[in-house]
């Protein structure tokens, strides 16, 4: 068969990839406390185990708080830098872009460390905004890469166009641009939110009491009795992720074909 | 509207500079454009002619010199507050709007009811042969109706100047020489004076009233169609300017307005002074023909021009024409020249013995 080894390379990759994450939905409606073949029969126990839970409840609301803030955030920090970057030549672009773009491959253990040093000595109470600060410096990058997209695919004459009809600079970013890039941004908000949500290293360094979602698993994992439910916990956070990730997915690309653009990637 | 009356100046430039970094983009732009003409920015690509559109509009400031609007200095002045509306390359249609949102934008901070301004957009639509399409997606439309939208978009201003920035290059053919004839009818409707950006020299001839040409930031010749065609100032714009052969001479001798002049293969020719532009100089003199100033004579015919003996080194044909490449006087000289194909006249061959009639009053001379 032609590209037999390929095609069978290509098969190990994906399993290898997902199938620890299709053990979390098994052992999620597994009746046994104890993670381990075979399996004992079905349950949702660990579900409303899950439901009644105080702590993992005010994990959820941080985690809820931090996301969407970070999004937020990191969008509009996004909107500027993209625009800026796309429309105007200023001294040093590339370095300065550059500069910006590095938290992507910034070992993140490195910066939380940095962080919490500066937060500790300029006196600032750790909690969700130290979280939130953290979380904006390692999103931001991917709301540049985004945005860049979604202004680069705009044609210049359309802002001309409006300036030319009588509008002023600022009319025409909101009646002619934020329409056109709305997609990309709605697709650099949920990616953002995504991102922020299962976050652990900045959280866990930045947060001091306050506990967020990833940061209560990793406590809950020393317990054995309760790893079933935070199977059932992760069941629920990768069904979120794919869809948020889904659906901005599909925003960028209908951004791209509003304007006129050809599909050049993406996250997905 | 009366013609005899001088049409007063709508644009006026005055020694335009403009430089990127050190790219000398405008060199000294001087000339008026007058009320209600047609007038074409034409040249090469980079020439400068879209830069100096774009200096009326508003979108690029001049580094030195001056740009009157209907005698207003334009300085300081934002393309939102100038009487001028622009036609882009890419029409800049808004893919988010419809078609009448599109072509009422500007009226966004008109006073008007918009009972009115919907109507005004009915009109201008119709203006433009898109009566009933206002509800539809403005990325439905084709790449003609996106242009025209562009059109209805920029007229519903009733601005004093319409800019046309290579409306038409992104047309098939048949669209374009089209939309020629629309854009000139709709010139003389509205009465609005249009300024045209192309490089295409055939669009220029056909829609124009006046045509400055381009090189290298610099207006070579402003002219009208005619002129330009039968007249042109420098073997450069002659050469960009439709077809012309350029045949070697000497300059014998000049006098009392008289220049006398030995062309390769045609002989000795008397030119009068306003078919020797100003000498440029630096090149070695030559006498321009257009292709159609050239007749092959028929056996039978006689003709009061002049005759040089030729023969036939090639044969296009093209239908409505044949183009024929002729060595002229039992030289190496070759020219050009184009016969209509009328019934009864049979296309000549290759190596045929030719006459050729040609008239020294269709002479110009480059040196």
């Amino acid at each position: 068969m032609k590209g037999g080894w390929f095609r069978g390379y290509a098969i190990v990759y994906l399993f290898v990839l997902y199938a620890p994450i299709i053990l979390l939905p098994i052992f999620a409606f597994n009746d046994s406390a104890i993670v381990s073949f075979p399996l004992a029969g079905f349950t949702t126990k660990w579900f409303t185990q899950m439901l009644d839970e105080p702590t993992l409840h005010e994990a959820l609301k941080n985690s809820l708080f931090i996301a969407v803030s970070t999004s937020i955030i990191s969008t509009l920090l996004g909107v500027l830098a993209a625009r800026a970057s796309t429309r105007f030549v200023f001294p040093a672009k590339g370095a300065i872009m550059g500069l910006i773009m590095l938290p992507l491959v910034l070992p993140e253990i490195i910066a939380a460390v940095s962080l919490l040093v500066v937060f500790l000595g300029i006196g600032m109470p750790l909690g969700l905004l130290t979280i939130i600060l953290g979380h904006v410096l390692v999103c931001t990058p991917f709301s540049i890469a985004i945005l860049s997209a979604a202004f680069q695919s705009l044609d210049r004459s359309l802002e001309e166009a409006a300036y030319d009809l009588g509008e002023t600079p600022l009319s025409t970013f909101y009646l002619i641009i934020l329409p056109l890039v709305m997609p990309g941004i709605i697709s650099s908000l949920l990616i953002t939110f995504t991102i922020s949500l299962d976050e652990f290293i900045m959280a866990f360094f930045l947060g001091g009491t306050n506990v967020t979602l990833p940061v209560y698993i990793f406590t809950q994992f020393r317990f054995p009795q309760s790893v079933p439910v935070i199977m059932a916990l992760g069941t629920i956070l990768v069904l979120l992720s794919i869809t948020l990730l889904a659906i901005a997915e599909y925003f960028r690309r209908r951004g791209i074909a509003k304007t006129g653009g050809k599909n050049t990637g993406g996250f997905l | 509207m009366t013609f005899s009356a001088e049409r007063s100046t709508m644009i006026e430039f005055r020694d335009v500079h403009k430089y990127y970094g050190d790219y000398h983009a405008l060199r000294g732009i001087s000339g008026e454009i007058r009320a209600g003409e047609f007038f074409s920015l034409l040249g090469p690509s980079g020439c400068g002619k879209t830069t100096l559109l774009r200096t009326i509009a508003g979108f690029e400031g001049i580094s030195s010199g001056a740009v009157l609007i209907d005698g207003k200095d334009t300085a300081g002045i934002p393309p939102n507050k100038r009487p001028t509306n622009m036609v882009f390359q890419s029409y800049a249609i808004f893919p988010h709007l419809t078609v009448a949102e599109n072509v009422g934008f500007g009226l966004r901070r008109d006073p008007r009811t918009a009972a009115e301004k919907a109507r005004a957009v009915d009109e201008a639509l119709e203006m433009v042969g898109l009566k009933g399409y206002g509800a539809r997606a403005a990325t439905a439309l084709s790449g003609g109706q996106r242009q025209r939208v562009a059109l209805a978009r920029a007229l519903i201003l009733k601005p004093k100047v319409l800019l046309l920035d290579e409306p038409l290059s992104a047309l098939d053919k048949k669209m374009r020489e089209l939309m020629q004839v629309e854009l000139i009818k709709l010139q003389r409707q509205v009465g609005i004076t249009f300024i045209l950006v192309t490089h295409d020299q055939e669009e220029a001839l056909v829609m124009s009233d006046r045509i400055a040409v381009m090189f290298e930031g610099e207006i070579a010749q402003l002219a009208d169609p005619e002129t330009l065609y039968r007249r042109p100032n420098s073997r450069k714009v002659a050469d960009f300017i439709g077809t012309m052969n350029f045949i070697p001479c000497k300059v014998l001798g000049e006098s009392g307005g008289q220049i006398e002049v030995d062309a390769k293969g045609l002989g000795r020719v008397t030119l009068s002074a306003d078919q020797a532009p100003p000498a440029k100089g630096g090149e070695s003199p030559v006498v321009g023909l257009r292709p159609e100033t050239l007749t092959l004579l028929y056996p039978g015919q006689n003709t009061p021009d002049r005759i040089a003996d030729g023969v036939v080194d090639e044969v296009i044909y093209f239908g409505d024409m044949t183009y024929y490449d002729v060595y002229i006087g039992g030289t190496d000289v070759e020219v050009r020249l184009s016969m209509r194909n009328v019934p009864g006249r049979p296309i000549l061959e290759v190596g045929n013995q030719v006459q050729v009639a040609w008239n020294p009053s269709a002479l110009v001379l480059f040196r």
